[in-house]
């Protein structure tokens, strides 16, 4: 017995080993590249790297860890993509070195961050923006490709259920060319906790308050229609009947017919460089708390032509300084790269998103320059 | 709850036949054997009505996950792949990380709870016997048997978080949550199966002046083997699935880790959740038809098909490993 | 010579005799220790779950009422309140999918164990061996992309021919991602648990009453009902238990079917009516700050209580019935 337990025990070990031999191969990248050095050692950085945080981020941070690689090959960088809340979380006890972020950091974290940042407080820095989409499913309508219009007040009306049936007046009327069915309206949102959501009902809030009544936050608040986990549960389920509407990122909406929103006196129809628009036409918000913030005040009132002004604007939060000098190295190469119009053009091809407009580069790129490197 | 009260209690209280209830009688005769007829048909009509949803739910996996295995998606992690394009070494990416980590996670797992579980269950039997303790124990063993897989998460989560710090994510942390979910089946297990060992044997053994020790080690256990061997990989089977436990505290990665202690591992299950999470990939408008944008929900039900092959692998690896082992003791 | 090769085999003979006690002790101990862990163990799930939300239970009330209005979209800011229908929901999943697959399974372990011919049973056994390891995610999968578009007509049939029963009153919800068909998923899941316990219960029924009640000329449906199904009332309920305790605990399936709602309905065709503490917690986990995962972690204890108790009363009746 002893002797089997001992010979089995062996057995494990070398299969533990066997396994770990195997460790190296499995990646999908080209045994070496010649890379082009790039500026202060960011070539020479070498370790691993771990971010976490915001779900919606996960396919650009794969695109860009991916472009990053080219830049310092011999790094390794990780992210989970475990939420916002989680990322944050993880960020404010020091084991990742910057967490994605749907939302900016409240006072109190920047509080916090000074705990773990070698000097100063934690700040963020807009990285991705993505069109939220409303998208339907409607035999007919999004079959043929076709838009339906709508403003905020009407789109306000159907999540809150005082809209139920599509062929309502309140829809017809915007839609004169459309052969709209006496259907009834399912609506889809988020189930979960999620800046989408924070995003689309304050876009809501904002524009038409009198059909809005509900507080602004991250769960949905009333019991109209049906609630999906996800992105893809909120695609899968509009997907699953005729006369759903949900709202979802643009990049996931696929073949889902897709509202235009009422900006000005047009309807703009969803598209990356209309969302890039309104960030453009939006301020950024010098009223939080701390250094060095990026954080943008999205103007969903805008008036500007071809903007499609519901987008969610996701964050990476870093430090100005670290305690370990090759993290800051890493923090100053990565955003530098990620808010590049390269890593900007990885991120649209990869997951749809809308590039950050030029206005806000200068900004950004003072803010990146405070991370104290060396 | 109240559903339990009804059905298999019936009528009999009593283990002893009623034999009134079989005096013949013309009547009787004809009406208890076409009751005889009808519950044999529904007997058998629950067990096709069972399978239409299993059959339904393994054809669905095989169907959807036989598109995309091959030996490059069991060999590749999922590094350097990007929307729905292949990746510079071909293929789609695939979960050689997911399998490692799965298969160390449930190793780790093994090894916490199965010596423990096993000498839980020799103390139940061979010491405490009836014991107020013995009692005790087991009725709690019962009780843990019940606790939801999110709470063993939540515990394990909690127990590192305090230990080591909150934001901890490893390996072995999933480890420590999925063993407290196969304990009380592998003490449950091998309680039975140690019960079953003739008594004669342990005597036999005590008479030759063997030490209780040894006699457990060497002939208790040892003939009770195989029916521990097939309880501790139906416990492995029950947890080999769980994900939102591992969800919280084993992480994920794209990469592959083989360091149990340190660092993010991506199992089988998350990586499925994950996948269908992304549920489509974007291709760039310049893309060409080999960008795919159905492909995250197409390694979602490979990486599913993949699991259910490793379970089944491990359930016949059980089965041999105890008809092994059952052929050497009665030499 | 003699003597001295005596005295030292006699004195190895002590030494190994010692040896033995010690190695006796050591593995009595460990064996003792193992038991007592158990206990232990119990008890560390719950004293950590309990330091782990302690600052939602004891913190200050301000905070922690900011944090579950942020959970539910400002409808509940108080524990209770927010505890309350995720409890009900819970229970009522869980012991919908018990009703539905207790009668099923215990059909097909007597099939198998009663019926079946022996080698189509011992193909059958494997089959239900495997179902039982299917990963709850692919259930999920499978629930939302296959059997939710498929159970439409069907619920759809029911909401309009038996609506007027409460708990089928509808319109049925399209999709109908509902408790109807999340309790249905979960049936089919913990239907190999219940139906692998239950038929190893009834392949131990004592032979001899089974040919005592063959001899005495009672049919097989008769000699199952006097002579297996008594035998196997213990086993009977504690493979319930344990299919209870895996659908009230059972997370990415609801999480992955289920419309969230929070209220205390029996509505079991309409969407956004309940939610369960398990997927509640998975759906808000991701998001929440520390605090947030206090309250998470505290609704998690709660559903611990629940199970704990329901199993540990479950327990004291059979042991009671048996004894």
């Amino acid at each position: 017995m002893n002797n089997h337990m001992v010979t089995r025990s062996l057995a494990a070990v070398c299969g533990v080993g066997l396994l770990a031999s195997l460790a190296a191969c499995g990646d999908n990248t080209a045994a070496s590249e010649s890379t082009s050095a790039t500026k202060d050692g960011v070539a020479s950085l070498t370790g691993e790297y771990a971010g976490a945080g915001a779900s919606s981020q996960q396919t650009a941070v794969e695109a860009w860890i991916e472009g990053f690689r080219s830049q310092a090959p011999n790094a390794t960088v990780a992210y989970n993509p475990s939420g916002s809340g989680a990322g944050v979380s993880t960020f404010l006890t020091g084991s990742t070195v910057w967490a994605g972020s749907d939302k900016a950091l409240s006072a109190e974290e920047v509080e916090r961050s000074k705990s773990v940042c070698a000097s100063g407080t934690a700040f963020d820095v807009p990285v991705y923006v993505s069109p939220i989409a409303v998208a339907f499913n409607l035999d007919g309508i999004s079959t043929a490709g076709k838009h339906v219009n709508m403003d905020a007040a009407t789109i306000a009306k159907v999540f809150n259920g005082e809209i139920t049936r599509w062929n309502d007046p309140a829809i017809t009327e915007q839609n004169p060319g459309l052969d709209l069915p006496n259907l009834t309206i399912t609506v889809v949102h988020r189930s979960d906790k999620s800046g989408t959501t924070l995003n689309f009902v304050s876009y809501l809030k904002d524009v038409a308050p009198s059909a809005w009544p509900h507080d602004l936050s991250e769960n949905w608040p009333n019991e109209v229609g049906q609630g999906a986990k996800g992105t893809s549960g909120v695609v899968s389920t509009i997907k699953q009947a005729n006369g759903t509407i949900g709202y979802a990122d643009f990049s996931q909406v696929g073949d889902l017919g897709t509202v235009a929103v009422k900006v000005g006196g047009d309807y703009t129809p969803i598209s990356a460089s209309a969302a890039s628009k309104v960030i453009a036409d939006s301020p950024v918000d010098t009223s939080v708390d701390g250094d060095n913030r990026i954080v943008v005040d999205i103007n969903h009132k805008t008036a500007a032509t071809g903007a499609y002004p519901i987008v969610l604007v996701s964050y990476d939060i870093v430090c100005p300084a670290y305690k370990e000098s090759k993290d800051a190295t890493f923090a100053k190469a990565w955003l530098t790269y990620v808010t590049s119009a390269e890593g900007q053009k990885a991120a649209q091809d990869a997951a749809g998103t809308a590039p950050l407009p030029s206005n806000l580069a200068g900004k950004i790129t003072a803010s990146i320059d405070q991370i104290k490197v060396g | 709850m109240t559903t339990i009260d009804h059905g298999a209690l019936l009528d009999t209280q009593h283990m002893i036949p009623d034999i009134d209830a079989f005096k013949t009688s013309r009547s009787t005769a004809k009406a208890r054997a076409r009751k005889d007829q009808i519950m044999r048909v529904l007997f058998t009509a629950t067990f096709v009505v069972a399978t239409i949803p299993l059959v339904s739910l393994l054809w669905t996996t095989v169907a959807n996950g036989a598109k995309r295995l091959n030996v490059g998606f069991l060999t590749h992690n999922m590094t350097g792949v990007i929307g729905g394009n292949p990746t510079v070494v071909g293929g789609y990416g695939g979960v050689l990380h997911a399998i490692i980590g799965t298969l160390e996670i449930t190793l780790g797992a093994m090894a916490i709870s199965i010596p423990i579980g096993v000498m839980c269950a020799v103390y139940l039997i061979e010491y405490a016997k009836d014991g107020r303790l013995a009692k005790t124990i087991r009725l709690l063993v019962d009780v843990m048997s019940g606790i939801p897989s999110i709470v063993a998460g939540l515990f394990a989560l909690s127990l590192f978080a305090i230990v080591c710090g909150p934001g901890t994510f490893n390996g072995v942390e999933g480890s420590v949550a999925l063993a407290l979910l196969m304990l009380p089946t592998v003490c449950k297990s091998s309680e039975e199966m140690l019960r079953i060992v003739p008594n004669e044997l342990r005597e036999a053994s005590l008479a030759l002046g063997v030490t209780k020790q040894r006699t457990i080690t060497k002939v208790v256990l040892r003939t009770a083997l195989p029916g521990i061997v097939s309880g501790s990989i139906l416990a492995v089977a029950r947890v080999i699935g769980e994900t939102a436990p591992l969800l919280m505290t084993a992480g994920y990665i794209v990469s592959t880790n083989v360091n149990l202690f340190s660092g993010q591992m991506t199992t089988l299950p998350v990586y499925v959740y994950q996948e269908y999470s992304k549920l489509t990939a974007n291709c760039p408008p310049n893309a060409g038809a080999s960008c795919v944008t159905t492909i995250p929900m197409e390694r979602a039900w490979s990486a599913a098909l993949v699991l259910i092959v490793i379970v089944l692998v491990l359930n016949l690896i059980g089965r041999l490993v105890a008809k092994i082992c059952s052929v050497s003791t009665e030499r | 010579m003699t003597s001295t090769t005596r005295t030292s085999e006699r004195h190895n003979d002590a030494l190994r005799r010692a040896n033995g006690a010690m190695a006796d002790r050591l593995f009595k101990g460990a064996a003792y220790g193992s038991g007592l862990l158990i206990l232990g163990l119990l008890a560390a799930v719950a004293v950590f779950l309990l330091m782990r939300a302690w600052p939602a239970v004891a913190g200050p009330r301000s905070a922690t009422q900011e944090v579950i209005a942020s959970f539910t979209g400002g409808r509940f800011d108080s524990f209770v309140h927010y505890v309350g229908p995720l409890l009900f929901g819970s229970v009522l999943v869980a012991a919908l999918a018990l009703a539905i697959a207790f009668f099923v399974s215990i059909g097909i372990a007597i099939f198998i164990s009663q019926y079946a011919p022996r080698r189509l049973a011992a193909g059958l056994n494997t089959v239900v061996d495997l179902l039982a390891a299917i990963p709850s995610v692919v259930y999920g999968l499978w629930g939302a992309l296959v059997l939710v578009p498929a159970t439409y007509p069907f619920w759809d049939w029911t909401a309009q021919h038996l609506g007027w029963i409460p708990l089928f009153a509808g319109p049925a919800a399209n999709p109908p991602r509902t408790v109807a068909t999340v309790a249905l998923v979960l049936a089919v899941m913990i239907l190999p648990i219940i139906t692998s316990m239950t038929r190893d219960v009834f392949m131990q029924a004592p032979w001899l009453h089974q040919e005592a009640a063959l001899a005495l000329g009672a049919t097989k449906w008769e000699t199952i009902k006097l002579a297996v199904l008594p035998f196997g009332r213990s086993g009977i309920i504690s493979a319930s238990m344990l299919g209870l305790g895996r659908a009230l605990g059972e997370t990415m399936a609801v999480l992955m079917i289920l419309s969230p709602g929070f209220g205390y309905s029996f509505n079991l065709l309409e969407a956004s009516k309940d939610q369960t503490i398990a997927a509640n917690i998975a759906a808000q986990y991701a998001e929440a700050n520390n605090l947030g995962v206090s309250v998470l972690i505290a609704t998690g204890l709660v559903l611990f209580a629940i199970t704990f108790g329901v199993n540990y009363a479950a327990r004291r009746l059979t042991r009671k019935a048996t004894l």
